[in-house]
């Protein structure tokens, strides 16, 4: 099935606010959804004949950058029985507190692979998943404090009260 | 919003401790290949539920790759899947590659070399899987006789690239250098003193009763599960589904090579289960093989090297994306491996690198079917998924 088709299809069983924009300039075009709906979105093109989305390959969270103040998440769907692919898209701004996640409904639901995917994507750049059974950090320890692939990030100066050293010029707190 | 979910599996864990027993697997334990650490709430010898806690091997791949070039990530992508960098490489290749635009000019030459050194690995790697599956169920001398061939290749790949493991040898728009002389008749000689050793193998331990016993009918993972907890590679393809993206995509020069794709068929037990899924990695390294010759026909035949051949000679010399986001996958040898690449157009920098790892996607089923089984039943699952931890921490 065919971009334009799917657009059509999500726009007819859920209504055109559904869609919010789409990117078709690269090589894998991609439909931008309203957050809110991401979760029934899904359930839609995995269980649809027509579609039949039933492989979630890739989640990845996104920081747009500290002047776009946005944060996203991108969805890489694969179709095993008709072997195509689709690339959702949701975001929303927000102030990079690290107090106050931005908050995306999960679809770990959908596809139990998204449990860990949201999980690092929780763990990493902190961006919370509602409705997810056990949202805790999974590559970092625990107590680990911020969210290192925040774009402004910076390197923690302590470790359980151990000063960390690092080379002299730090790249990895560079905006 | 407040997340509470620390403190409830802490709470999970203290009410467990009443009633059950609380056992961690892990991270040091030989038979979780590498530092992963299992907590296995158990009812005597009966598994109630197992928790993975990973992240120990965590090395920052995303945050490294947000400030490296693309042609310096490539020594940090060979890392995380050690077993298998030249795979992780060419993946990361072409994704650079396709969105430069020069994947078409690529010389054929090159194409078929790393596809060739693809394959070598995946054999190295399947190697690996089955000897310390062996090993972690109680047999010992496969290990050895697995290593002792895996040797081979790794001696070859480092005549080819300069190391053992950590190759950096295929580039964006080439390669490091060009194949040594008298490499393909020594691969050659390689393929002819390696199929034998493949049926000595199979009878040792592949189709050896105590394995079977062990394995057999164990860790059964239907495919509809596989599928929804996105599992890949050897992992799908066990469960019976012919799932494999060299076909699916046609990437590289797979188009033009010719192998089949081997899928489990529950011959001792049922499908999905851990024989059939060692069963497809041993099928694979007979395909891989297969791959392999022919890829050293085209080499030594109508691509045989010249004086003049230049490896380096399509190296772009800056590498500046145009402005997209571009997800490039590839059949690793665990399974799917995806970069998720955000270009902003401006710089050499990826804005965003995300990796897609099979193992990370391919463990997180152990919760599914590791549930109500004896705790050395989970040995041979654990085995069968053939993870390797660099890849999953990254």
């Amino acid at each position: 099935m065919i971009f334009e088709e799917i657009k059509q299809l999500l726009a007819n069983k859920f209504g055109e606010d559904v869609i919010v924009g789409e990117e078709t300039g690269g090589m894998q075009p991609a439909l931008i959804i309203a957050p809110e709906r991401i979760a029934d979105v899904c359930l839609e093109l995995r269980d649809n004949e027509a579609t039949y989305f039933d492989f979630l390959s890739c989640l990845s969270g996104v920081d747009y950058g500290t002047s776009a103040n946005r944060f996203g998440v991108v969805y890489h769907l694969t179709s095993i029985p008709y072997q195509t692919q689709l690339v959702l898209k949701i975001s929303k701004e927000h102030g990079r507190s690290t107090d106050d996640l931005p908050v995306f409904p999960t679809v770990s639901n959908v596809y139990r692979t998204a449990d860990w995917h949201e999980r690092e994507a929780y763990d990493l750049l902190g961006i919370f998943f509602e409705g997810h059974a056990d949202l805790r950090r999974i590559l970092l320890p625990d107590d680990w404090e911020g969210f290192p692939v925040r774009k402004d990030y910076k390197a923690a100066a302590y470790y359980k009260g151990i000063a960390i050293e690092y080379p002299p010029q730090d790249k990895f707190t560079s905006d | 919003m407040q997340n509470d979910a620390l403190e409830r599996y802490y709470k999970k864990i203290a009410e467990a401790a009443t009633q059950d027993m609380i056992l961690n697997m892990g991270p040091q334990h030989p038979s979780t290949h590498g530092v992963l650490r299992l907590e296995l709430i158990t009812d005597g010898e009966i598994i109630k539920e197992v928790i993975p806690h990973a992240g120990y091997l965590h090395r920052c791949f995303e945050k490294h790759a947000e400030s490296l070039t693309y042609q310096q990530t490539i020594p940090f992508v060979d890392r995380m899947d050690y077993l298998s960098s030249m795979t992780n490489a060419h993946i990361w290749v072409m994704g650079v590659e396709k969105m430069l635009g020069i994947d078409k000019e690529i010389p054929k030459r090159v194409e078929y070399i790393r596809v060739l050194v693809s394959e070598l690995n995946r054999i190295a790697s399947h190697l690996i899987s089955i000897g310390t599956y062996g090993i972690d169920i109680g047999a010992f001398t496969p290990f050895l006789w697995c290593f002792r061939d895996r040797e081979h290749i790794l001696n070859m790949l480092e005549w080819a690239s300069g190391s053992r493991l950590l190759y950096n040898y295929i580039w964006i728009g080439g390669l490091f250098y060009d194949l040594p002389v008298g490499f393909e008749e020594r691969c050659r000689e390689f393929v002819e003193y390696f199929k034998p050793k493949m049926v000595e193998l199979n009878e040792l331990l592949t189709n050896n009763q105590i394995f079977v016993s062990r394995t057999a009918n164990v860790g059964i993972l239907p495919l509809d599960v596989a599928i929804n907890y996105g599992c890949s590679g050897p992992m799908l393809r066990g469960s019976g589904l012919k799932w494999d993206l060299r076909r699916i995509d046609n990437y590289s020069v797979y188009p033009e090579i010719d192998f089949d794709i081997p899928e489990g068929k529950g011959q001792m037990g049922s499908v999905g289960d851990c024989w059939d899924r060692n069963k497809v990695r041993v099928d694979e390294i007979g395909e891989s093989l297969k791959i392999i010759e022919q890829c050293l026909d085209r080499l030594q035949k109508e691509l045989k090297r010249t004086p003049d051949f230049d490896p380096r000679a399509k190296l772009p010399r800056k590498i500046i994306p145009k402005a997209q986001d571009f997800y490039m996958r590839g059949e690793g040898s665990k399974g799917e491996l995806g970069y998720y690449f955000i270009a902003d157009g401006k710089s050499e920098i990826p804005f965003r690198a995300k990796a897609r790892g099979p193992s990370f996607n391919n463990l997180q089923v152990i919760g599914e079917i590791g549930k109500g089984i004896m705790i050395a039943d989970l040995i041979a699952i654990i085995g069968s998924i053939d993870f390797v931890l660099g890849e999953l921490d990254r």
